[in-house]
């Protein structure tokens, strides 16, 4: 699937980095702690966090993750729009916790 | 092929900088997309820590069609004991930098794990220095 279905059917507010809507999504990853999410997340993850700083901009491109999805209303700051609009990989947001929307998106991935 | 690359200590905003200029190099240069990203992840890390437990330091890359040798070297507070550092879990991060999620105690063995040869000195007071060595003609499985 790629980002534009997952936001579509979860209901998610596209942030930043719209450019990048048709990239593939293959998994997910759901981790606060950004080195678990550089050792272990795999490229084309869908990644469910809390943070919102730049660094995160960082992993998701380095690892060429397929997004990100913040929580509980989080907003990326500005400078991580920025980098998010540059690299075009998009940021989602979902009034969900990560708990919830994990497990929405674990189904969806589930009937790939 | 030769690259040197400032840190400074705090400044997270530009961490991940040096790290992704040698992942467009090595993609340049045709390397296999799974040894890149090891390099990445391992180059990652060690620029990370710097930011994170040091106050500066400098990055020496050399890149030949044998290996990629990333040598990082830091002026800061220095290692007490580098096998406590390298447990998985431990951190002495500060409570701001946990914040933003770092300090999980997993660099330096997300490192190690990636890397073909690793060596860690460290002198308490001075610094800390770091060699992270991945073997470029080694088809990956
Ligand atoms: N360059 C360095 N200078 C001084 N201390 C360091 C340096 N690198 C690592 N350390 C010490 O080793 C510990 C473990 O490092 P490691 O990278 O494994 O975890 P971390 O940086 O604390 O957290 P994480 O990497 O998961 O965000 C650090 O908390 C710190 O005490
Ligand atoms: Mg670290």
């Amino acid at each position: 699937m790629i980002v534009a279905d997952i936001v579509k059917a979860l209901n998610l507010e596209v942030l930043s980095g719209a450019k990048g809507l048709q990239r593939e999504v293959t998994s997910g990853y759901t981790s606060d702690l950004l080195s678990d999410v550089m050792g272990f997340a795999d490229a084309g993850a869908a990644w469910v966090t809390l943070q919102t700083h730049k660094n995160v901009m960082a992993v998701a491109s380095l690892k060429e993750l397929g997004a990100i999805i913040l929580v509980k209303g989080f907003k990326p700051e500005p400078d991580t729009i920025e980098q998010s609009d540059e690299e075009e990989i998009p940021i989602l947001g979902t009034e969900l916790s990560a708990f919830e929307i994990t497990g929405k998106l674990y189904n969806m991935l589930q009937q790939e | 092929m030769h690259f040197e690359y400032k840190v400074q200590g705090g400044d997270f905003a530009r961490a991940g900088l040096a790290s992704s200029q040698v992942k467009k190099v090595l993609k340049q240069l045709n390397v296999d997309a799974k040894l890149i990203k090891r390099v990445v992840v391992a180059m990652y890390e060690a620029e990370v820590n710097v930011v994170a437990h040091a106050y500066q330091g400098t990055i020496n890359v050399d890149i030949d069609t044998e290996r990629i040798v990333m040598a990082f070297s830091d002026h800061g507070p220095g290692i007490p004991d580098i096998p406590l550092a390298m447990q998985r879990g431990y951190s002495t991060a500060s409570p701001v930098v946990r914040e933003m999620g770092f300090g999980a105690g997993m660099g330096l063995p997300n490192i190690q794990s990636n890397a073909d040869e690793f060596k860690i000195t460290s002198v308490v007071g001075k610094g800390t220095n770091l060699e992270i060595i991945v073997y470029l003609n080694v088809p990956q499985e």
